[in-house]
């Protein structure tokens, strides 16, 4: 009875259908992305393989990694002060950064003929992220059912999610720029400069609006002591 | 009625009064002397008073007609404590009798030596026979006598060629190993330490200190200087070591007090080192913090900078214990490097320091010597204090379980001592309760134990639950098997059955 009446209404029910659909295939890619990071990332870009959703998704994968990584690594290999720790400036305090330095690729590579939009770009890096959370996420269990001088296991698998995810960025943002490697390295330099400068740029305007909100309460303070 | 409200505000001051007392000094009335210990994090944990001032001795009470003039050094040997009063040109042996502290004798002439008076002695050694060394340093000799002031013989300025003949011999402090060889920190002398053998030839330096530069000076100085400019410049030495001891092994524990801050980071300075006989550092530091005095310091602080270790004391079971002159501060560590307590400070008051210049110890008591002041405080362990040092006793001779008992006494005293969860877990993992023992090595971030206790408990674990975990394991592999043979057989089946259809 349902089936029937699903089927007889199909303009309702199957554009979310293949929304997710869409979306799903779009997080399998990654895989993809992965192993076959050259034809990966082009394709992921040109051909509408990936989608903002499942780059989020990547993003806050990673986000809650970082912190689980920090929370329920086995003390024996991490050293985190958790009396200290609050999560969510554990989260913000890559997040952020992870923001500007897409922003400050963004601004400087559409100057210099970069191809890449910011979507594409805010896409390419999250879908860069796919091997830490992968590898690191398993690692965080792994932690507590191996002892201390079997390290040598953790920190080889840790260093490579890190090496492999690295790997990615780059070859990302060469695909989606359609930049050579040699431009690449020196746009990555550049972005880092950039990223600073915005952070700068942020300090300085904050600043002035404390300034310029501080103004106005005194002002209103005057204001009011004259009055009563 | 009045009198009864009366007595109810008295109980009321008096309970107030009781409470506060016992929140500002210690509770048997003994100022404290502000003993702490680092935790894994490096932050300060207060600890009870591991050491309490027992007495201090005074020139006056001494009954010195010469009040002690800027005394350098300080040596003990059984009760007695030889001072060198470095001002008045003397050295003052003091003797630990039933009444206290008496001075024995006032040493300042040599019999039968050609020079029967010391100028400026800066140090004193005694050996198992009473026969004294002293460093007289501005004459230029190391004075060996007997125990009745006659002169045996002198250390003088090796005639080698590897001895700079420019310069003159200031020896400064020595120390003498149980065949009479001489060990001699020489101002001037960047070699590391002078030997001389116990018939007076010289054979040479042990124990040079690293030459140390960072790679920035080292560019610059090579590749932007000229020779002339290099030539001006002061070249790379090595520095030299401010005080020396030695240990009833007959190695060398040498203190180093000239170094650049940021070398202590990663442990480059090395301001403590423990010299073997050819002159390499063999100090163990199983610490997360190497020993090196105080870990920070506040910008501002009148205590600014890296601790000052003027000097260096080894007690049983390989327990050192350095004084730290910035900061009056004496610093106790075990055989593994580990910090047993940090106490003391500058001030007026019993048990501070103006200038802590030396230090010593008389079994377990603790003798520091103020150069200003010209004082010696002694100081005695307290029940903490005894505790944790028979603790470390009881372990080292293999007593573990006593040891663990002896560990739980000190946790009473002071629910932050690493140590003493460690000791206890130890004790728990030889009786094989290794859950329990994982507890206590995590409490003191003690991976390595932690990790040694896990792998047993781990294969325990494993070997308890093989049975079920072969099972799921079985059941992993078989079950996929099972479906896909029962998907295969129904398919095969319907493919058949459309095929009888379709003829």
């Amino acid at each position: 009875m349902s089936a029937a009446k699903l089927q007889s209404n199909p303009a309702v029910k199957k554009p979310k259908n293949e929304k997710w659909n869409r979306y799903w295939e779009s997080v399998k890619y990654a895989f993809h992305v992965m192993t076959h990071p050259f034809d990966g990332f082009w394709d992921l870009v040109h051909e509408k393989r990936g989608t903002i959703a499942a780059a989020t998704t990547f993003l806050v994968l990673f986000l809650v990694t970082r912190v689980l990584k920090l929370m329920y690594t086995n003390f024996q290999f991490i050293s985190a002060p958790l009396q200290y720790i609050n999560v969510f400036e554990q989260a913000a305090s890559l997040l952020f950064p992870f923001l500007i330095l897409c922003v400050a690729n963004w601004s400087l590579t559409t100057l210099f003929d970069g191809k890449g939009r910011f979507s594409d770009i805010y896409m390419a890096m999250c879908y860069a992220l796919v091997p830490y959370v992968i590898i690191q996420l398993p690692l965080v269990f792994v932690s507590n059912i191996i002892a201390f001088d079997e390290a040598a296991f953790y920190t080889v698998l840790m260093t490579f999610s890190i090496v492999w995810s690295l790997l990615l960025a780059f070859v990302g943002l060469m695909q989606v720029h359609d930049y050579g490697p040699g431009k690449t390295i020196i746009f990555l330099i550049v972005t880092v400069v950039g990223a600073l400068i915005i952070i700068f740029l942020i300090l300085v305007f904050l600043s002035l609006l404390s300034d310029a909100l501080s103004y106005f309460v005194s002002l209103y303070r005057e204001i009011a002591f004259r009055l009563y | 009625m009045k009198m009864m409200h009366r007595l109810l505000a008295l109980l009321t001051i008096i309970i107030m009064m009781a409470g506060f007392s016992s929140a500002y000094a210690a509770d048997d009335g003994y100022p404290t002397s502000y003993t702490y210990n680092y935790d894994y994090w490096g932050d300060v944990r207060e600890s009870p008073d591991a050491y309490r001032v027992d007495t201090v001795l005074y020139s006056s009470g001494l009954g010195l007609e010469v009040a002690m003039k800027t005394p350098q050094s300080m040596f003990v040997r059984d009760n007695d404590i030889y001072v060198c009063d470095t001002g008045n040109n003397r050295l003052l042996q003091i003797r630990l009798k039933s009444k206290g502290y008496e001075l024995v004798r006032i040493i300042d002439t040599v019999a039968g030596s050609d020079i029967p008076t010391f100028n400026t002695p800066s140090d004193v050694f005694v050996d198992e026979e009473g026969t004294i060394y002293v460093c007289d340093t501005n004459n230029g000799r190391v004075v060996k006598m007997d125990k009745d002031l006659n002169f045996i013989q002198e250390f003088v300025k090796p005639t080698d060629a590897t001895y700079d003949q420019s310069l003159s011999f200031l020896p400064s402090k020595l120390v003498v190993d149980s065949s009479g060889r001489v060990f001699v920190l020489a101002t001037n002398v960047n070699k590391g330490l002078v030997k001389f053998e116990s018939d007076g030839t010289f054979t040479g330096y042990i124990g040079a200190n690293k030459v140390t530069y960072n790679i920035a000076e080292y560019i610059w100085k090579m590749y932007f200087t000229t020779k002339e400019q290099r030539a001006q410049q002061e070249s790379f030495v090595p520095t030299e070591y401010y005080n020396i001891y030695m240990d009833d092994e007959s190695f060398i524990y040498a203190t180093n007090v000239s170094f650049d801050e940021y070398d202590l980071l990663w442990d480059n300075a090395q301001p403590i080192r423990r010299l073997n006989g050819i002159g390499n550092d063999i100090l163990i530091k199983n610490d997360r913090y190497p020993p090196i005095g105080e870990l920070y310091w506040v910008e501002g602080s009148d205590a600014y900078g890296p601790s000052k270790l003027v000097d260096i004391t080894v007690l049983e079971n390989d327990i050192y214990v350095a004084v730290d002159r910035t900061r009056g501060r004496i610093f106790g560590y075990d055989s593994q490097g580990i910090m047993l307590w940090a106490f003391g400070t500058t001030g007026n008051q019993e048990g501070a320091f103006n200038s802590a210049i030396a230090i010593d110890h008389m079994g377990k008591n603790l003798i520091v010597l103020d150069q200003n002041e010209a004082n010696l405080t002694i100081f005695t362990p307290t029940e903490y204090g005894n505790l944790i040092f028979d603790a470390s006793e009881a372990y080292l001779n293999g007593d573990y379980d006593g040891s663990a008992d002896l560990w739980e006494e000190v946790l009473k005293l002071n629910a932050n001592y690493n140590l003493a969860f460690i000791g206890i877990g130890r004790s728990l993992m030889r009786q094989e309760k290794y859950p329990e023992a994982m507890e206590y090595f995590k409490m003191a971030h003690d991976r390595d134990n932690y990790g040694r206790a896990f792998r047993q408990y781990r294969k325990i674990w494993v070997e308890e639950n093989i049975g079920w975990m072969v099972a799921a394991l079985a059941a992993v592999m078989i079950i996929p098997l099972v479906i896909k043979t029962v998907k295969k057989t129904r398919w095969e089946v319907e493919a058949y059955e459309r095929s009888q259809i379709a003829k």
